[in-house]
Parts: C-alpha cells; structure tokens; sequence
C-alpha cells in the first residue's frame, strides 16, 4: 500500500516537472523578446527542475544520497531566479528595448 | 496499486529521454538568438535541464554519484550566467 502510494507520487511528481519543463521550453522558443523569455525561464523551468529533483529524493528514501537530492532542489530554486534576473539587468543595461505591439508591425522581433 | 511490467527505474529513464528531447529545443534559441543575451538564457536553461537529466539517470540507472556531478554543474552552471552577464555590461563582451 505505501509501496504503491510513494509509486504514484513519484509519476505524477515527474509528469507535473515535465509538463512545466516543456512549458518553459515552449516559452523559450516562442515568445517575442528576452525579457519575456527570462520570466518563463526562471519561473517555469524552476518548477519544472524542482518537480522532477523532489521525485528523485522520494525514490531514493532513506538514504545519504538523498541529502544531495535535497541540497540540489535546494540550490535550484535559489540560483536559477537569480541568474535569470542576472541577465535581464544586462539585457537592460546593454540598451535592449522591451517589445511593445508597435515594434511587431515594423516585422522586428527581437 | 503498481502496474505490473513497469518498474521505478524505467519511468525516470523515459522522463530522462523526454528531458533530453526537450533540452535539444533550447539549442534553437541558442543558436539563433539575436542578443548575446538571449544565447546565454537558452545556455542557462540547457544546464538546468542537464542537471535534472543527471539527477534522473542516477536514480534511474542505480548510480547515485551521478548526483555529485549534477551538483558541481549546477555550480558551474550559475557561475557562467553571473559572469557571462557581467562581462557583457561591463566590458560589451565576454573577453
């Protein structure tokens, strides 16, 4: 019963981080600039990362090793927002503009 | 109940699969991004996606030292976008 209650978690635990993860992916290739892309990256991809870290920890139980699971999830959800807004402070500070609806009708998509 | 035929290890090593399919997408950003910045978001993702690829193979293949290479990459990994990011302001390029 257990067996079967910690199996269940961890598929749907890994189904959620891969719905997220593609989700970010998606995101990534399809909207229109960085600034846009760096927020589906860091919140997306951080959920999806976390999701599929948290399913690994579960399905090692007990076990040194999942200390370094833990420590991983851990270090994600700290340095993958950080880094994602690293780099939308230097898109912003090397001169790149926002998209707006006005600069799709000149055909630039940045 | 668990289905029968279907253990623990081959769901994380089909998640793995799907994970490396949906890293190969970013190399599309990577490649044709058109601001250093776009590259290095798409490069960043890439290593977020390797990390969580490692971390399910260790569990997935029984090898649980895969885990301190995720953690060392993962290190790296935040150690290249920080520096990347302020090399580009600071001196317009990474060199």
């Amino acid at each position: 019963m257990i067996e079967a209650i910690r199996f269940w978690a961890i598929v749907v635990l890994i189904a959620f981080g891969l719905f997220f993860t593609f989700v970010s992916a998606v995101g990534v290739l399809r909207l229109p600039d960085i600034y846009a892309r760096a927020h589906t990256a860091s919140q997306t991809d951080t959920l999806g990362a976390g999701l599929a870290l948290a399913a690994v920890a579960l399905a090692l139980g007990w076990d040194n090793m999942t200390i370094y699971a833990v420590l991983l999830l851990f270090f994600v959800f700290i340095t993958n927002p950080t880094a994602a807004h690293a780099i939308a402070r230097s898109a912003a500070e090397t001169g790149i503009d926002p998209w707006t609806k006005d600069s799709d009708e000149e055909g630039e998509s940045k | 109940m668990i289905p029968s035929g279907v253990t623990i290890e081959d769901i994380f090593l089909a998640a793995a699969a799907l994970f490396i399919v949906l890293a190969i997408m970013m190399f599309y950003r990577a490649v044709a991004g058109p601001t250093t910045q776009d590259r290095l978001l798409a490069v960043n993702v890439l290593g977020t996606n390797t990390v969580v690829i490692l971390a399910l193979l260790a569990a997935g293949l029984d090898e649980p030292w895969f885990l301190d290479v995720a953690l060392i990459y993962a290190l790296l990994n935040f150690l290249m976008a920080i520096a990347i990011s302020k090399f580009t302001v600071e001196r317009g390029g990474v060199l």
